[in-house]
């Protein structure tokens, strides 16, 4: 299996608070990778680095052999980096189908030009989003909300319409970021079998942070594990939740005494 | 997966046949009125009122409705449209020609205005919600004070000596051609790129949206238009001067976007078509009616906040693809 993201001391500072320091990380195609810790740990913020809205303070993001950190977030997503949010960020007056739509917006094939007088390619690249997005919807079976507006669904539906939309801008990588916020474990239970799906079916390396031991455990195969802004350990799941460290940060250090 | 399009190209035959017709109608219409003088002058001049503002609202409802940003300063880029197609009227084509190349010199006077609209778009656009307004601003005092003191263009005394070009065909055809080419920017991707940075502009980033450029964009094409207001005003009016666009000139543009609902296309035109009839309407009461009009933009803010269409569309302005959809 290739490598196809590799970190190397990266590091971020918010004016003086450490938010990320020295973390490092090889990650094989295929893979699903576990971040865990508690909350304020650093772990969303490794995400914001990841895909551009932060720039690190210190050291080396490799996608697929190319360097991305100081790369524009529109840039780093469309070389295959898709990602969910924490509380869902959906366009919320936008219907169902342009959210998911608004995904291609760098694959779109035709100029400004041939978008103002709805000429040339227009027709055609427009039909073909479309499909494609009604394609996607009809795999999460959420195709009969297309022209729903999104803040009208429910909790469960806009979890699904965001992973619905990261896909669209066909990663390679996709992150996600706490799926399980919010679910019972009845739901959490069907997240995992569909993020399992997806993996496959879109044949993805997934990173995915979550505090939520329950989860991680049944799905990932390596856990990495963040404590203000430093990796405690990292290893096999089993291995992490042994780990004295990680019992330590999660549950304080008296338990050792 | 293409038996959901199966109909979709007779619809779009449907849909250009009415378009085509409800532009040949207004055209005729328009060169009737004005070649016969059907109607009575004054109506014909507030008729073109109402075209010209039409234009305006779909301008700053693009930044202002369909990007969420708040630009207070549209009246700065009518200005620049005005100016540079009045001096190019009255210094070059002072004859017989003016009115063959009245299209071009509205058009430059607009081009004009959105190379303009770049230069206040690109620093500005890195800051965002209330130091836009701010930015845009001052960008309206800087062009009205500048103005006045430029004594070539007449400064504060303004400028006069275009001939009454704009009538009434070009007003409609120029309306027409607003109206038309807002839809298709709001209807394409570029137009969703614009939508979701209101939403959500990190995300929307995160979505492959390359967010500076489109804002750019939106903002040069909003600009333009003004422009295009502007030039057509100039040669209506047949005298600007700065004050014609201070700011209670973009706060009319603003009342008429948020009367009429933003990011609505339907409600800009309901928007500036019920303002400006109103205002003529009411003219009798004298100074009171600019009493009563913020009054009852009060009234509409209290009963319907979002504007008569607010986030509303008619079926026909939004994409064709989409109507498919929604019958489906």
């Amino acid at each position: 299996m290739d490598t196809i993201l590799t970190i190397k001391g990266l590091s971020h500072y918010f004016e003086g608070l450490r938010a990320i320091s020295d973390f490092n990380l090889d990650l094989k195609e295929g893979e699903l990778l576990g971040i865990i810790g508690p909350n304020g740990s650093g772990k969303t913020t490794f995400f914001n680095i990841l895909t551009g809205i932060y720039r690190p303070t210190q050291g080396s993001i490799i996608f697929r052999n190319k360097e991305i950190s100081g790369s524009e977030p529109h840039e780093i997503t469309s070389m295959g980096i898709g990602r969910t949010f924490q509380n869902i960020r959906l366009f919320n007056r936008l219907s169902v189908i342009d959210n998911v739509r608004t995904a291609f917006n760098a694959n779109t094939g035709y100029s400004l030009i041939e978008a103002l007088f709805h000429i040339g390619r227009y027709r055609k690249e427009e039909k073909r989003i479309t499909e494609r997005s009604i394609e996607l919807l009809k795999k999460f079976d959420i195709a009969q909300y297309a022209m729903t507006s999104a803040n009208n669904l429910s909790y469960g539906i806009q979890r699904r319409l965001e992973i619905v939309r990261a896909l669209a801008t066909n990663p390679v990588l996709l992150l996600l970021d706490e799926p399980a916020c919010g679910m019972n474990q009845g739901e959490i239970k069907e997240l995992l079998d569909l993020i399992l799906w997806i993996k496959k079916e879109f044949s993805l390396t997934i990173i995915l942070i979550e505090h939520q031991m329950s989860l991680v455990m049944g799905l990932c195969e390596r856990l990495t594990v963040l404590d203000f802004g430093v990796t405690i350990a990292e290893g096999l799941p089993y291995e992490v939740r042994n780990n004295p460290k990680v019992l330590a940060a999660y549950l304080g250090d008296d338990i050792n005494q | 997966m293409s038996e959901l399009f199966n109909n979709f190209d007779k619809i779009i035959k449907k849909r250009l046949i009415i378009s085509i017709i409800i532009f040949a109608a207004g055209m005729t219409l328009s060169l009737c009125i004005h070649q016969y003088n059907i109607l009575d002058q004054y109506i014909q001049l507030v008729m073109m009122y109402v075209g010209i503002n039409i234009i305006l609202t779909l301008s700053l409802n693009l930044i202002n409705g369909y990007m969420g940003e708040f630009s207070v300063g549209h009246a700065g880029f009518m200005a620049v449209g005005a100016y540079v197609s009045s001096m190019l009227s009255v210094r070059f084509f002072n004859n017989d020609i003016g009115q063959i190349v009245f299209p071009i010199v509205v058009l430059i006077g607009g081009i004009c205005a959105g190379f303009v609209g770049l230069i206040v778009a690109v620093p500005s656009f890195r800051i965002r919600g209330d130091y836009l307004a701010i930015v845009t601003l001052s960008f309206n005092m800087i062009v009205k004070s500048g103005l006045e003191n430029v004594d070539s263009v007449g400064g504060a005394r303004g400028f006069l000596g275009m001939s009454r070009l704009t009538t009434l065909p070009w007003v409609m055809l120029w309306t027409f051609i607003a109206v038309w080419i807002i839809r298709n920017f709001v209807n394409s991707s570029y137009g969703r790129g614009v939508l979701s940075i209101r939403e959500d502009e990190t995300a929307s980033s995160l979505m492959t949206v390359n967010t500076q450029k489109i804002k750019v964009r939106a903002f040069m094409l909003s600009s333009f238009f003004a422009g295009i207001a502007g030039a057509l005003y100039a040669h209506l009016i047949q005298f600007i001067s700065p004050r014609s666009f201070d700011l209670i000139k973009s706060t009319e543009m603003l009342i008429m976007v948020y009367l009429g609902g933003i990011g609505s296309i339907g409600g800009s035109i309901l928007g500036a078509s019920v303002y400006t009839i109103l205002l003529e309407l009411l003219r009798p009461l004298g100074i009171w009616r600019m009493v009563l009009m913020p009054l009852l933009l009060v009234i509409l803010m209290i009963y319907r906040p979002n504007g008569i269409m607010g986030l509303r569309e008619f079926s026909f302005f939004k994409p064709a693809i989409d109507r498919f959809l929604r019958n489906k």
